[in-house]
Parts: C-alpha cells; structure tokens; sequence
C-alpha cells in the first residue's frame, strides 16, 4: 500500500433528493425502485428546490418523508385535483403525484380523468400492482380476471367484478393529455426505460406541454404471497400481458428522446 | 364607495375578490351559480384563478392544494354540493390551512329543492366532516353583512389557519339590497407567502402539509392543539346582534334570514306593546352561549325561530340551562316564514308566560 496511488470512483450515491430515512415498504416492493429513480431523474435536472409532491393514500402515503422536497398528503384518489389548486397558483413549480391504482383509478378515477382532460400541467406517478397494498391485499380496478385476493378469495370473477381498467390507454384518448406511457420495474432494462419515461414526463411538465403521466407495473410480493423475484416473474408473465408496455400518447409538441422517451 | 344595487352571490363573490381571494375552484349548483359566474369573469380580468371543478370534491381538493401555496383561496356551494366537500373540508381543517367557503343553503334532505333553509346548521356549525375539529361559521342577514363577513372571513382564517364558512340561504344569495362593497385589495405578494406554505424546499427545510397522524398520541397532540385554538376562537370571535333587548320579557333567537323576519314581527309586537326583543346570532360557531345565559336570567321565555326543525335550538337549549321555558317555531323545506306568523308565535308566547303588556 505504501506506495500505491488509491483511485477512488464513486460509482452510487444516495440521490439528494430522498432523505435517510429508511422505508416501511416491504422487501421485495418496487416502491423503492420508483422513488429512487424520480429522485433521480429530480436531481440530474436540478429542479428539487422547485418542485412539490403530492403523497396518496396507500402504501405510499409517507412518501413525503422519504423526498427530500415539500409536499403535500391528499385524501384517497384526489391528488389530481390537489395537485391543480396548487400549480394553478404556483405554475413555475413542478408538481408531481405519486398515486397506487385504488387511488388513481378506482376512487379516484374521476379527478385524473379531468386532470388529463384539462391538460393539467401535472406529472404523474402511476403504481400499477393490480392491488390494494395497504389494506391489506383486497381487489384493486387492475386486479387481473382469476387474481386471488382477499376480496376476491376464488378469484376475480369477471361475472361479478367486471374487467380490469387499463388507465393508460383510456387517458391517452383525451385530447389534453400529453405523455402517457406504461413501463415496467421487473427487471434492469425495464427499470432503465422506466427513468428515461420519468425523465421525459418531468421534462413535458417543464416545458409547459401540458399533462404527462408514467404508469409503472410493480411488484407486491406480500399480498401477493409471493416471493420478491416470483413477483417479479409475475409482473412479467402476467401483468405485462395484461398492460403491454409502450407509449400511449406522446404529443407532437413533445420532442427530445427518440419516439418520447426510451421505448 | 357609494352603495350600488347588489345580488347576494355577486355581492359575496366580489367581496371575497376585493378581500385579496388569488384562487377560487367550484362547481355549478342553484342557488349560488351566479357566484362561480361572476368569479368566471372577474378573475381572469385581474390575472388570478377561476376553475370549474369536475365535481365539488375535486373543487374543495383544488382549494386544498392551493391553500397548500399560502394563497387567499375560496369555493361556495349549496347544500348537496356542500355535503360533497365533507372529506376535503376535514382534510383541510386536520392539515391546518385558511380557507373561506360560502354556503348558500337550500332546501332538503337529499336533491330537495333549490328554495332558502336553515337545514344544514347542524352539517356546517357541529364540524361536518369527520374527526374532531370545527369551522368558524357565520351567518349573515343581509346584503351588507354578507360583504363585510366574506372580507373578515379571510382575515380570520388566517389569524387561526382555519376554515371560515359563511352559511347563508338561498333568499340571501339570490335577492338583491343596495349594498357598499370595499375597496379593493390587491393579493399577497408570491414573496409574502406564509413560511409553512409549499414553495420548494430552497435554502430551508422541506415544508410537509398533512393530516396524518399514525401515532393516536401524536394525533391526539394535533386534537388537543385544534381543540386549544378553539378555545381561542371562542374568547375572541363571538359575534352578534341585538334589538330591544333593555326591557325585554320574551326574547326571539333567530340568525340569518329568520332573524331579520323575526325583526319585523318583533317590531310590530313591540306596536302591541309586548315587551319582545332580539338576539340574532352571527356567529354560530363560535356560540354566544353566555350572552343566551345571561338572557335566561333576565327574560320570562325565549321563542327560537328557524327555517329548519330545530338545529340552533339545541345550543339555545346548552346556552339556558333549563333557566326558562323555550318555545320553538320552525319552517322547512325551503318554506320562509311570513313576518305575520313570527307575530303569532310571539302573541302566543306572550299570552302563555303572562308577561306584562
């Protein structure tokens, strides 16, 4: 050692944007995946002094205490429209939601639907894991035909519960939205695509372009009764099937990334 | 500035303008639409925000996120639309955040119909949503004091970071008064914003804006801290008026468009020289309690006239403790009561408790 010269390179730090704490997600959640990879994509754009979160109800809810940024907590389903009020008057500030699927497109399926409608100059964060996590494991609007949960015990009977909603394509339909895609957390070249996603959604809001949201399929190996990488499997047997990943809308006006961001 | 001829909904609506309001969100419904119409207009005009909502729970959420921002913001609504708003209003009142609202009641239960009542004291004065907080409530009985309570209300939403509901009736939404509106004040300054508002986390630490308390100790600190500022609230807003009240042996309790048909009836017994006067709650929430006790002692009975079954009559109740007996008159469903009838209740009254003529 004494003569050798030590090079050191940082190759990973932890993102300026998350705090120390660690999280109450699961092992084994992609939760933690998603919000290291907004984190990021806050910081290489070096916005997080302006930018404001809005946590739902759901696993998520203290998501204000892993950002390192202000936020707000809303009421179940209705962050679109907090998200609203606060960027209407505060449009030089990036605002996020960060919504589970019972938040965005069961209870709160009408407030995004308008949200995109309006054009809201919002991002969203769409955690698509084709369940209710906090509670617990019930059926969420994206439980899949035959998924097993605790209010579904023989399995979504379509008979009964009807059909999955596949939020992505339905809000891509509304003239006001700019960016909508659906990406994936199952595996690295996924989690890739999803931060170029994130990037681009971020980047959309920035500029001004109007609404832009990222769906991303995640795991949820808990209420699943599944372990961490037979969830992942699942994501990609099952949900990816069911959601095919791609780009729903991209708006003309929306340039930079090839064909919108990394698909 | 000189009076001018002034509908309820416009005249609330460019008060809350004039009172610096940056931000208002709402949704259509009878009778207060003409409000949201007039913020259509007006606050373009001025550079601030006008939105029609989706719905009123997106509307009172929208109000939630802006009063995130610290900025002066409002919705109105009318009953069914006001039920609507519960969740959101419980949201804001747990998260600690000044927001004013106009409640311009109608007739119900349920769709009802669009004529004034007095049915939603209970829903608006008692909390409303659910948890353990409550909202200071104002009821106005005229044109003028349906301006000046819109005005004071933000001021006074600030003071305590709570929400302020102006419970007003479809009669004084609707109806047209010659009225003075104030001058007009310009809103607050991006810079000026409150310290706790979210602005971006920059040279600070992050500002969180929630109501959620896992920890029941924790939550019951937050109770505690509400239940503290109401006390407060209580010491310091209490608000109402009187008329004939030196001499009274009958004293009428009424608030908003009851208490000023109470007044004309009053003032025709006063003719009949029935010694009767008047107690016009304008704060609801707070409650005059003591003022009510102290009538207890002074006065042989109190009539309580309202356009409901009976809903402030239950605080009248706490205020007199059993002190003197308490008649009730009552319309419902959107029915006013005539002046004429008010007048009975009092004869009635008057003719039972043998009080002096």
């Amino acid at each position: 050692m004494t003569d050798k010269k030590m090079v050191e390179t940082l190759i990973y730090t932890k993102s300026e944007t998350l705090t120390d704490l660690g999280t109450h997600y699961c092992p084994g959640c992609t939760h933690g995946i998603s919000h290291r990879l907004i984190a990021e994509v806050i910081d290489e754009m070096g916005v997080r002094e302006d930018t404001i979160g809005i946590a739902p109800v759901g696993c998520a809810v203290f998501a204000y205490d892993y950002f390192n940024m202000d936020f707000a907590e809303a009421a179940h389903g209705r962050a679109p429209a907090m998200a609203t009020g606060l960027k209407r008057v505060n449009p030089e500030k990036i605002v996020f939601t960060y919504q589970g699927d019972g938040d965005l497109a069961s209870i709160g399926a009408a407030e995004i639907m308008h949200a995109a409608g309006r054009g809201e100059n919002i991002t969203v964060i769409f955690i698509n894991n084709a369940i209710y996590g906090m509670t617990g494991g019930q059926m969420a609007p994206t439980t899949l035909p035959g998924q097993k949960t605790t209010s579904t015990p023989l399995g979504r009977d379509i008979e009964m519960h009807g059909f999955p909603l596949r939020m992505s394509e339905i809000l891509a339909q509304l003239d006001g939205a700019s960016y909508v895609v659906r990406r994936s957390l199952h595996n690295v070249a996924n989690i890739r695509k999803a931060k170029k996603a994130i990037r681009q959604a971020f980047e959309v809001q920035r500029q001004g372009l109007g609404f832009s949201m990222v769906e991303l399929l995640s795991s949820c190996p808990t209420n699943w009764g599944m372990t961490a990488d037979e969830a992942l499997k699942w994501v990609e047997e099952h949900m990816v099937e069911a959601y095919p990943l791609g780009d729903y809308k991209v708006s003309p006006a929306i340039t930079g990334t090839k064909k919108g961001g990394g698909e | 500035m000189a009076k001018e001829l002034l509908k309820g909904n416009v005249a609330f609506a460019e008060a809350a303008i004039r009172a610096g309001c940056e931000a208002y969100f709402g949704y259509p419904i009878t009778p207060q639409t003409e409000a949201l119409e007039h913020m259509s207009k007006r606050m373009p005009e001025l550079g601030r925000v006008f939105l029609q909502a989706e719905s009123e729970v997106a509307a009172i959420n929208m109000v939630y996120g802006a009063a995130c921002a610290g900025v002066r913001v409002m919705s109105s609504s009318s009953s069914p639309g006001v039920s609507l708003m519960m969740e959101g209003l419980s949201y804001i009142a747990g998260s600690e955040l000044p927001v004013v609202l106009v409640d311009v009641m109608r007739g119900g239960p349920g769709l009802g119909n669009i004529a004034p009542s007095q049915g939603d004291y209970n829903q608006i004065v008692k909390g409303g949503g659910h948890g353990d907080y409550r909202p200071i409530v104002l009821a106005p009985a005229s044109i003028q004091e349906f301006i000046d309570l819109t005005v004071e209300a933000f001021d006074i939403a600030e003071k305590y970071r709570c929400i302020v509901i102006i419970l007003a009736d479809g009669s004084l939404g609707q109806m047209m008064e010659p009225a003075e509106l104030p001058e007009m004040r310009d809103v607050r300054p991006v810079e000026k914003r409150p310290a706790w508002a979210l602005s971006g986390a920059k040279d600070r630490a992050p500002n969180v804006i929630s109501s959620f308390y896992l920890d029941p100790l924790k939550e019951e600190e937050i109770n505690r801290k509400l239940m503290a500022k109401q006390t407060e609230i209580e010491a310091n807003e209490i608000r109402f008026r009187e008329l004939l009240i030196e001499d009274a042996e009958i004293v009428v309790i009424a608030f908003g468009t009851a208490g000023r048909i109470a007044q004309s009836a009053i003032k025709t017994a006063r003719e009949e020289g029935i010694r009767v006067g008047l107690l016009r709650p304008i704060s609801l929430y707070p409650f005059p309690y003591d003022r009510v006790r102290q009538l207890g002692d002074q006065v042989q009975e109190i009539l309580v006239v309202e356009m409901n079954s009976g809903q402030m009559l239950g605080d009248v109740r706490i205020g007199i403790e059993g002190r003197v007996p308490i008649s009730f008159y009552g319309r419902q469903g959107g029915v006013v009561p005539m002046p004429d009838e008010v007048l009975e209740e009092i004869r009635k009254v008057h003719s039972k408790s043998g009080a002096s003529t």
